[in-house]
């Protein structure tokens, strides 16, 4: 069984997104995600300050066999670029739900609602039919 | 014979497995007005005893020309070793190899290229080479604007002191993506880019400023302060250097307070001759900052599973059999053979033979100064220092007086009337250490004939 947290939203792409306190929402890859990819030697997040539209382009990883783009999963202006990730960007393949976040945003106004998020139920079936 | 490894049966039983008579029935799709039956302008073949004959009277028919011509394109002694090791089978390919791993040895000499350019640059990666230094000035620009994630402007400070052939290969590389190229005049008297004319553009979004070191008319531009003032604007600070040079003048990466961010250049002066224009290499440096955004192949140093020191393709996610379309660049194989040379050449000259051989052009170059400017009817067009050539104005057409002295068997210069008419009657003039004190004399004597006979006409 995958590691899936019930706590936050997903993308078919393998992006989930949290909720924070103050509005924003905090944004990473999954789990499964991190596990494709292999050990990742490079992260590029966004700037602070840069406006994403919802699929977007907006960060890289790469690992010794791959480098992936991630997609923003809503639209926004990054409000946070995770700063570990620079220098300790294994962080994501140990932590892909906690200190390996990628990026935080300020949702456009009435974006979080009209995103087209997964729950965790549903992404686990996206990765079943994927034969996870 | 066709160099084709496959039979007339061999190709029979492929063409039968497909289910069509002949190879052409393959391109029946293509309609035929579209093919091309026969080239026009493209002579019958020759055999390689024909074409041998041909190349010889081409030759004898150019004969050996005394030539003071640089613009770009430098001759110097190769010591002979250098393409005797070159051509030698294990190193006579132009590729990295598909396999590259498996060809360690030429794995070791890239690596050894990539540091021997860190240390002339004094910067911290290269990579194994781009195709020449007109590409690599375009390559580039486009690495900045990746790289300068400051800049959404994507605008790149050109001085006109870049050599004009890097200027048109920069923009007919670039500007189709969406990279917008912005001339700097230079000064009249000077001959260089001065940072006050700078000023204008205080305030702006500038991605990237072009430093040609020394400049195409071969001046020494101010490149502490225009690198300070590219990083005092958020731009990045491209050097485009003469490596011979750098020998003697200060490195890209000490220009300034922060040092440059890319360095590019023609590698042609490090032991690849002269030959109608190429096969030339360009070479590229960076900070490492940076190193993700560069373009082309890199070797790295590392050990295998049993400790063991080896070689390797590194940092390939940039690359396109990886990154696809996002790329870094489409370049992935390079000027091999052409590094090779250069590689040994290095090695063969050391930092102290190549600062020789830059302090004797140097000297050559303003010994040939001094003789011609005694003529009368010439004068050095720029005050300041400068390397291995200089521009000089006549008082007549340089055509004219180049076609005079190409009568006496001297290739006077470049003649810079096409390139930038403000100057004049303007002759670009190079001297390396190729040179002797009886040929600048043979020069200078010829130019004094060639000047009065224009005169007198």
């Amino acid at each position: 069984m995958s590691n899936v947290p019930e706590d936050r939203k997903y993308t078919k792409s393998h992006e989930w997104v949290r909720a924070l306190a103050d509005g924003d929402v905090e944004i990473g890859i999954t789990d499964h995600a991190q596990h494709a990819l292999g050990d990742l030697v490079f992260v590029e997040v966004p700037e602070v300050g840069r406006t994403l539209k919802a699929g977007e382009a907006c960060a890289v990883v790469e690992s010794v066999k791959a480098a992936s783009d991630v997609y923003a999963p809503l639209a926004g202006e990054v409000t946070a670029g995770n700063p570990k990730l620079a220098q300790e960007p294994e962080t994501v393949n140990a932590a892909p739900y906690g200190e390996g976040w990628l990026m935080r945003l300020k949702p456009a106004p009435g974006a979080l609602a009209s995103a087209a998020l997964l729950s965790a139920a549903d992404y686990q079936k996206v990765l079943d039919a994927e034969g996870d | 014979m066709a160099f084709i490894p496959h039979t007339e049966a061999d190709v029979a039983a492929m063409l039968a497995a497909i289910g069509v008579e002949r190879i052409e029935d393959l391109f029946d799709e293509i309609p035929p007005r579209l093919r091309v039956n026969s080239l026009g302008g493209v002579p019958e073949e020759l055999n390689e005893m024909q074409v041998g004959r041909l190349m010889s009277e081409r030759a004898r028919a150019d004969g050996t020309m005394l030539s003071f011509i640089g613009a770009g394109a430098y001759e110097h002694h190769i010591p002979a070793a250098v393409w005797a090791i070159a051509t030698r089978g294990e190193f006579y390919s132009a590729y990295t190899p598909y396999q590259a791993e498996a060809s360690q040895g030429t794995l070791q000499l890239i690596y050894e290229f990539q540091s021997m350019i860190t240390q002339l640059t004094a910067m911290e990666v290269a990579n194994a080479s781009l195709y020449d230094g007109a590409s690599a000035t375009a390559e580039a620009a486009l690495m900045a604007v990746r790289a300068n994630r400051k800049s959404k402007s994507a605008r790149i400070l050109v001085p006109t002191t870049l050599h004009p052939h890097y200027r048109k290969v920069a923009l007919a590389m670039a500007s189709n993506q969406g990279l917008r190229f912005e001339e700097l005049p230079y000064s009249a008297a000077e001959g260089i880019i001065t940072p006050e004319s700078l000023a204008r553009y205080d305030g702006e979004d500038i991605t990237a400023l072009l430093i040609p070191q020394p400049n195409f008319f071969g001046r020494l531009e101010e490149v502490d302060a225009l690198t300070d003032w590219a990083h005092a604007h958020q731009a990045l600070a491209i050097a485009v250097v003469n490596p011979t040079s750098l020998a003697l003048l200060k490195p890209p990466g000490e220009w300034g307070a922060r040092g440059a961010d890319i360095a590019v250049g023609e590698g042609q002066p490090l032991g690849v001759p002269l030959s109608s224009g190429g096969p030339y290499f360009g070479f590229m440096a960076a900070k490492l900052e940076h190193v993700r955004q560069m373009p082309g192949r890199i070797v790295g140093r590392t050990l295998d599973v049993a400790g063991r020191e080896g070689f390797t393709l590194t940092l390939q996610a940039r690359e396109q059999h990886i990154r696809r379309a996002k790329a870094t660049s489409n370049i992935c194989t390079n000027q091999g053979l052409a590094v090779t040379a250069a590689t040994i050449y290095l090695s063969l000259m050391g930092p102290q033979g190549l600062e020789r051989t830059a302090a004797a052009a140097h000297a050559r170059t303003r010994e040939l100064v001094s003789a011609l400017t005694r003529v009368p009817g010439v004068r050095l067009a720029f005050a300041g220092p400068y390397f291995h050539e200089a521009v000089l104005q006549l008082d007549r057409p340089a055509a004219t007086v180049l076609e005079a002295l190409a009568h006496d068997g001297i290739l006077g210069g470049l003649d810079l009337s096409g390139y930038y008419p403000e100057l004049g009657n303007a002759l670009l003039v190079c001297a390396t250490e190729t040179k002797t004190a009886a040929d600048l004399e043979r020069y200078r004597s010829a130019l004094s004939e060639a000047l009065q006979a224009a005169r007198a006409a």
